[in-house]
């Protein structure tokens, strides 16, 4: 069996096996992945509800289990994104790429322009990376970051609207109604927020079963054991 | 008139009896959701207090507010509450006209400085300096800043003045401008509703007769004890939505069983009023008990908000167009999907026609 590397930051060594997603950040994309399946399942039927029930009322709750399933799935979402969030802080290098673009390098935007020429069939020349490309990071963060809280205020902010005013989601969330005082368009942007969600997810799946046959690394078995496998020993940057 | 006559007794000089009094002082109290004894209290207030006088201005409005207002389906408060109002003025119900009804705004600028309260029904168009709501030769506008800057509080009744309603409905042809959004100085209570039901009015205005402050406003302004919840938390079909039972049509067997109307574009899941525990007309009726879904008339922009009959609504970012989240979403998500599907045929035909794998010219480029 192959040996594994620890990454190390700044290291110029992109060849053989590395570590690079500790356990807590593998968690946490998995955990994050179904509280989002269940969200835009159960927030679809908060929208568009299941056909009407018959019998009697007392009989059955689907309404309000789909409501239940939508906010336990909500709060799975938070506090991962918490818990993500603080591992950004304690983590390696690696774990905070999703929270903290490195923006600031030029380098960042010249190979983010590379990776739009590669998606674009422009160029053959494919550079290895050892967490994401920065395009994938770029929109990594835009929607696990800047979407995803989005939807926390939005959502918590209409929860609120059934604690009641003066519980803990209306006086964290309750600005929400400052900025849009239509808590019926603030639901909408909700329910649009989880449209570019479903879109992510399909860009997402895609992008990561095409890097384990078109790039020079592993895609998916990267965030099943936290290895990056490099498939050949060239440089980094193709001449 | 004497100088600081009471509420009580300008309610007694238009025949209302002790008796009547009496009851109204704790129908109110139970409409603010105050205890028994408050209602003592609103009594001591009325018997005692230097009647506030109260302006009741229109602006664009379709009069829907005074219509409920003097409907009250409780003519005990109907009567007692215009009795305190109508004295002043309110250009719909008050005997004066022309000249002598304009008098009375300076006369009571004049003798109540900074101790009037200023209804406002209807809310001022801005567009080409106010020309379009002319009163008195004046535009509403600067009617409406003259007699805010010499009033203690304003009420903005009604939808129009809370929020804009429909004169201000895409594309607001007058700019037509809610209240809070010109007058920035004084205290505002938010009445909203097309029109606010009676009984929030008259409560409204009781409140500041008896403590002599306004009631505790949520952040949008309005009075928390109508407006804290919304018609949902307190809808009596509530059962049926929990339980997943919907009326799907109008004519349906849902429909004959009061389920829930959610499913045909009911709002009361996001509209603020109390028309699910006070009603209408006295407790006669509602929307939703009548069984047609509410159209959240006391929110914000609801014109514009529409469909009144999907509770999935547009979006109101592409202009007259109408879309939905679930329509532009579902567009977003079939672009993605044939996106994806197009770029991995691109990618195999890439692959295919492409030259020798990138590994073996790195290795021998060194």
């Amino acid at each position: 069996m192959a040996t594994i590397k620890v990454a190390t930051p700044q290291s110029e060594d992109f060849t053989g096996n590395l570590y690079v997603f500790e356990v807590p950040v593998r968690i946490w994309h998995w955990v994050h992945a179904l509280a989002i399946t269940v969200l835009a399942v159960t927030g679809y039927l908060i929208a568009s509800p299941l056909p009407s029930m018959s019998g009697e009322a007392s009989d059955s709750f689907l309404m309000g289990n789909i409501r239940l399933v939508h906010f336990i799935a909500a709060m799975v979402f938070a506090v991962g994104l918490l818990v993500r969030f603080y591992w950004a802080i304690v983590g390696n290098e690696y774990s905070r790429g999703l929270l903290i673009p490195p923006v600031w390098r030029g380098q960042f935007w010249s190979r983010m322009w590379h990776e739009v020429l590669v998606y674009s069939f422009l160029t053959r020349k494919i550079a290895k990376y050892r967490g994401h490309n920065p395009l994938a990071q770029i929109f990594m963060w835009l929607i696990n970051v800047v979407l995803a809280l989005f939807m926390v205020c939005t959502g918590f902010a209409l929860y609120s609207q059934g604690t009641g005013a003066g519980s803990w989601a209306d006086v964290l969330f309750g600005w929400v109604f400052v900025i849009e005082p239509s808590s019926q368009a603030v639901r909408m942007w909700h329910l649009t927020g989880m449209w570019l969600m479903v879109v992510f997810i399909i860009v997402h799946l895609y992008m990561v079963i095409r890097a384990d046959f078109m790039s020079r690394q592993n895609g998916i078995s990267v965030m099943i054991d936290g290895v990056r496998r490099f498939k050949d020993d060239g440089p980094r940057d193709p001449q | 008139m004497p100088a600081h006559e009471t509420f009580y007794e300008v309610m007694r000089q238009h025949g209302i009896t002790r008796r009547s009094f009496v009851k109204f002082c704790s129908l109110t109290a139970a409409g603010l959701g105050l205890g028994p004894g408050y209602a003592s209290k609103i009594a001591h207030a009325l018997e005692t207090k230097p009647r506030t006088p109260v302006i009741w201005l229109h602006g664009l409005e379709c009069t829907c507010c005074t219509e409920s207002f003097i409907r009250s389906g409780n003519p005990l408060a109907g009567d007692v509450i215009l009795s305190m109002i109508s004295l002043d003025y309110d250009d719909t119900i008050m005997a004066a006209a022309g000249h002598q009804a304009e008098e009375i705004l300076e006369q009571t600028v004049e003798k109540y400085d900074g101790q009037y309260i200023l209804a406002c029904e209807g809310n001022p168009p801005l567009k080409d300096d106010g020309v379009y709501c002319l009163q008195a030769g004046k535009p509403y506008v600067e009617k409406l800043r003259y007699m805010a800057d010499h009033c203690a509080a304003i009420i903005a009744w009604g939808s129009c003045a809370s929020w804009g309603c429909v004169q201000a409905a895409r594309p607001n042809p007058t700019q037509a401008t809610p209240i809070h959004k010109v007058i920035l100085d004084k205290p505002i209570v938010k009445v909203p509703g097309c029109p606010p039901i009676a009984e929030v009015m008259t409560g409204v205005i009781t409140y500041y007769a008896t403590f002599g402050q306004l009631p505790p406003l949520d952040r949008q302004g309005r009075p928390k004890m109508f407006y804290g919840q919304r018609l949902h938390d307190k809808c009596y079909r509530r059962p049926h939505f929990d339980a997943g039972q919907f009326v799907e049509k109008f004519d349906d067997e849902g429909a004959r069983k009061g389920y829930c109307l959610y499913k045909v574009g009911c709002k009361g899941p996001t509209t603020y009023n109390a028309c699910s525990t006070i009603e209408w007309n006295g407790g006669l009726s509602w929307p939703v008990k009548s069984g047609h879904g509410c159209l959240g008339c006391a929110e914000d922009n609801f014109w514009d908000k529409g469909s009144f009959y999907s509770p999935v609504t547009n979006l109101g970012v592409t202009g007259n167009v109408e879309h939905t989240a679930n329509t532009v979403g579902g567009v977003l998500a079939g672009a993605a999907a044939i996106g994806v599907a197009a770029h991995a045929v691109g990618s195999v035909i890439s692959r295919a026609t492409g030259k020798k794998p990138q590994k073996s010219e790195e290795v021998s480029n060194g």
